[in-house]
């Protein structure tokens, strides 16, 4: 319990931390660009969204820092993070909800997978070692320097080009009218194999290589020698002594290699003009629509923190230490 | 994992001279297979974005009548919908990613050392301080927060990303360094330095840094991988400068003009492959390092530890042999082989 409570305290000063560089860097930055899309737009603003902006920015020279900082959380507190100009005139928030589900579900679903089958693969390559497993080590290293997008146009022009099995773009059938049934669900489905999979192949093998690792250490201490000498079915001692020891510090590696993952993600959405978040900061840099980027920023480190917290919650399940009082 | 990386798993056996061991160790660092392939391609792209502007048979950025042409003797990548000559826009373009790579790479092992190696070596509520800053940088993620910034800069050259990768990109090396600095701030050799009246700053520069170097090579070798990706990322979605060459710049003009659908894989393949392969290169590198660090990784088909059941063999596991204490970390690294052999001769059941 104080382990989580710990780790819970760390989340907030790590959200605080963000939220406070949010709104430090554009008060940092030299130049003003926001004021030049604010007069762009001059006559369309209302009053109270140029308000909602300056506050955002900085722009209130009258204001000291300190009042400009207790505004912006007045303002985050209202949910309210500015207009887009990409998606004039609809807030930021609004962009923000319609777009998180699409990546929530893609990066969610993806990394789970890639965990699942990376681990397993690095279970049994570090404990085979020397078997022909290993000679997937080079294979996984070329592919985790591969960048997420590139593997991405490759294979849009594999199989979306070249041979038209998948669609290139898109998160759903256009014709389609968003909603629970089953012709959109299975619409959304098939559009996202292709970005599902290019991440899934990313991903997988930075967890192969560190549960295979793990894995090679782990097998070579003594509570895994005595577990085969007491006679132990080899399939217990693999999973049961040595997996269960390694993979703890894949599960708080967690923390470092979805924030790599998210990064990934947000590149093959792009790429593949998927409805996420990721998509929605590609269109928010080529447009320098600052509110809807420090948006998506601000979003995607609050999932973050989120995602980080229920790695945590498992990790506490995994390992008894942490359970301990005291 | 990484906290016993580098401990010494064993002492120089008695009868070993120390110079000569040393020196027979730096060889094996480099006679690793793994190293040497990794260096001897990262030699290659260093030779290129050196030399790339004068090998590249034509100027990148000029346009000609050959459009949209697969690679040929002419043209051994193809060449773009304006007709410019890919294989030189990859030659040129290797020195701007290079150079990223290694600035933000420097910049970035310069930060984590200081603030690493402070935080463990200080202790106390500095280290509380400087591993909870360490530690939000860690959890936020860093494309995003450097997409945002090299937006708001109004000129993002390739020094200035080079920055701002590194000051999102130091915080993993901190922490792998202060762990690091904590387990060796105990051992005696430091103990003794301090009972000898040596200052902090001697301690942490002439005790502490020799044997933290090849976490810290290893942490930079790290950084260049991520910096390298972090740019071409940024030159690929239009946010870093894209009047000056390098792969990422290519895959951003590749994608805007519908290469894809055009079916013209020549124009990202090549640079793509490139960016994997120096990628690659990096990696082995520092598998090579992690391998020299901690002989446990090293892929040999004789498997310490890993004893295999069989009705009718009792397995002997050799004890591992007694540990002179205090030996260096540098000396220490002789002992693989030492248990290596212990193993082969002993260790097999007849």
């Amino acid at each position: 319990m104080k382990f989580v409570l710990q780790r819970l305290a760390f989340y907030l000063l790590t959200a605080w931390a963000a939220i406070t560089i949010n709104f430090l860097i554009p008060r940092l930055m030299p130049g003003d660009p926001v004021q030049s899309l604010i007069a762009r737009y001059q006559g369309q603003l209302s009053s109270k969204s140029i308000a909602s902006l300056e506050t955002l920015f900085g722009l209130d020279q009258d204001r000291s820092l300190w009042q400009q900082y207790l505004d912006y959380w007045a303002n985050l507190a209202r949910g309210d993070l500015g207009l887009s100009f990409t998606f004039f005139p609809t807030p930021v928030s609004e962009v923000m909800a319609q777009s998180l589900p699409w990546t929530l579900a893609l990066v969610g679903t993806t990394t789970l997978i890639s965990f699942l089958i990376g681990t397993g693969i690095g279970i049994f390559a570090g404990w085979r070692r020397g078997s022909w497993l290993d000679g997937l080590l080079p294979v996984t290293t070329f592919i985790s320097a591969i960048p997420y997008f590139w593997l991405g146009l490759i294979a849009i022009s594999l199989f979306a080009v070249q041979w038209p099995i998948f669609p290139a773009a898109g998160g759903y059938d256009t014709s389609l009218v968003p909603g629970l049934d089953a012709a959109f669900l299975s619409s959304a489905l098939y559009h996202a194999v292709l970005p599902g999979v290019t991440i899934v192949l990313s991903a997988m093998a930075g967890w192969i290589l560190g549960m295979r690792n793990m894995m090679v250490t782990v097998s070579s201490e003594d509570y895994v020698m005595v577990a085969q000498a007491k006679g132990l079915p080899e399939r217990r001692v693999m999973f049961s002594y040595a997996a269960r020891n390694a993979i703890l510090p894949n599960v708080s590696g967690f923390a470092l290699s979805l924030g790599f993952i998210v990064g990934g993600t947000l590149l093959v959405e792009m790429v593949f003009s998927y409805p996420g978040i990721g998509y929605v900061l590609f269109q928010g840099v080529n447009a320098k629509d600052y509110p809807l980027m420090q948006g998506v920023f601000l979003i995607i480190t609050l999932a973050v923190l989120a995602a980080n917290l229920l790695a945590d919650l498992l990790y506490v399940l995994l390992d008894p230490r942490t359970r301990k009082e005291g | 994992m990484t906290v016993q990386a580098t401990d010494p798993a064993g002492g120089v056996p008695a009868e070993t001279a120390a110079p000569p061991a040393a020196r027979r160790d730096r060889l094996r660092f480099l006679r690793n297979g793994k190293t040497a392939t990794g260096l001897a391609i990262l030699g290659l792209f260093v030779l290129l974005a050196v030399a790339g502007q004068w090998l590249a048979p034509h100027d990148p950025s000029a346009m000609s009548d050959d459009v949209l042409q697969p690679p040929s003797l002419e043209h051994p990548f193809g060449t773009t919908q304006t007709g410019q000559d890919i294989f030189s826009q990859v030659l040129v373009g290797t020195r701007g990613v290079l150079v990223v790579g290694f600035i933000a790479g420097f910049f970035a092992t310069l930060l984590s050392v200081l603030i690493g190696v402070s935080a463990g070596f200080l202790g106390g509520i500095a280290d509380e301080l400087l591993s909870a800053f360490t530690n939000i940088f860690l959890v936020i993620p860093g494309l995003p927060l450097i997409i945002i910034i090299a937006s708001f800069l109004p000129d993002s050259g390739d020094v200035v990303i080079a920055v701002v990768i590194s000051l999102t990109a130091w915080a993993w090396g901190a922490r792998v360094l202060r762990a690091q600095t904590l387990s060796l701030r105990g051992r005696d050799y430091v103990q003794a330095a301090r009972a000898t009246g040596e200052s902090t700053w001697r301690i942490i520069v002439f005790e502490i840094l020799p044997n933290l170097t090849a976490v810290i090579a290893s942490g930079f070798v790290g950084t260049v991988i991520f910096a390298v990706l972090s740019e071409i990322t940024l030159a690929f979605i239009g946010v870093a400068d894209i009047s000056h060459w390098n792969w990422g710049t290519i895959l951003f003009w590749a994608q805007s003009n519908q290469a894809l659908g055009q079916g013209a894989w020549w124009w990202f393949v090549p640079a793509g492959l490139c960016i994997a392969l120096l990628g690659t290169a990096l990696s082995l590198i520092n598998f090579g390092i992690d391998e020299f660090v901690n002989p446990r990784l090293r892929t040999a088909a004789r498997v310490r530890g890993a004893i295999r059941m069989r009705v009718g063999f009792t397995p002997v596991a050799r004890a591992p042999r007694p540990v002179p204490k205090g030996a260096g970390a540098s000396e220490g690294s002789k002992a693989p082989e030492d248990s290596e052999g212990s193993e082969r001769t002993e260790g097999t059941p007849a």
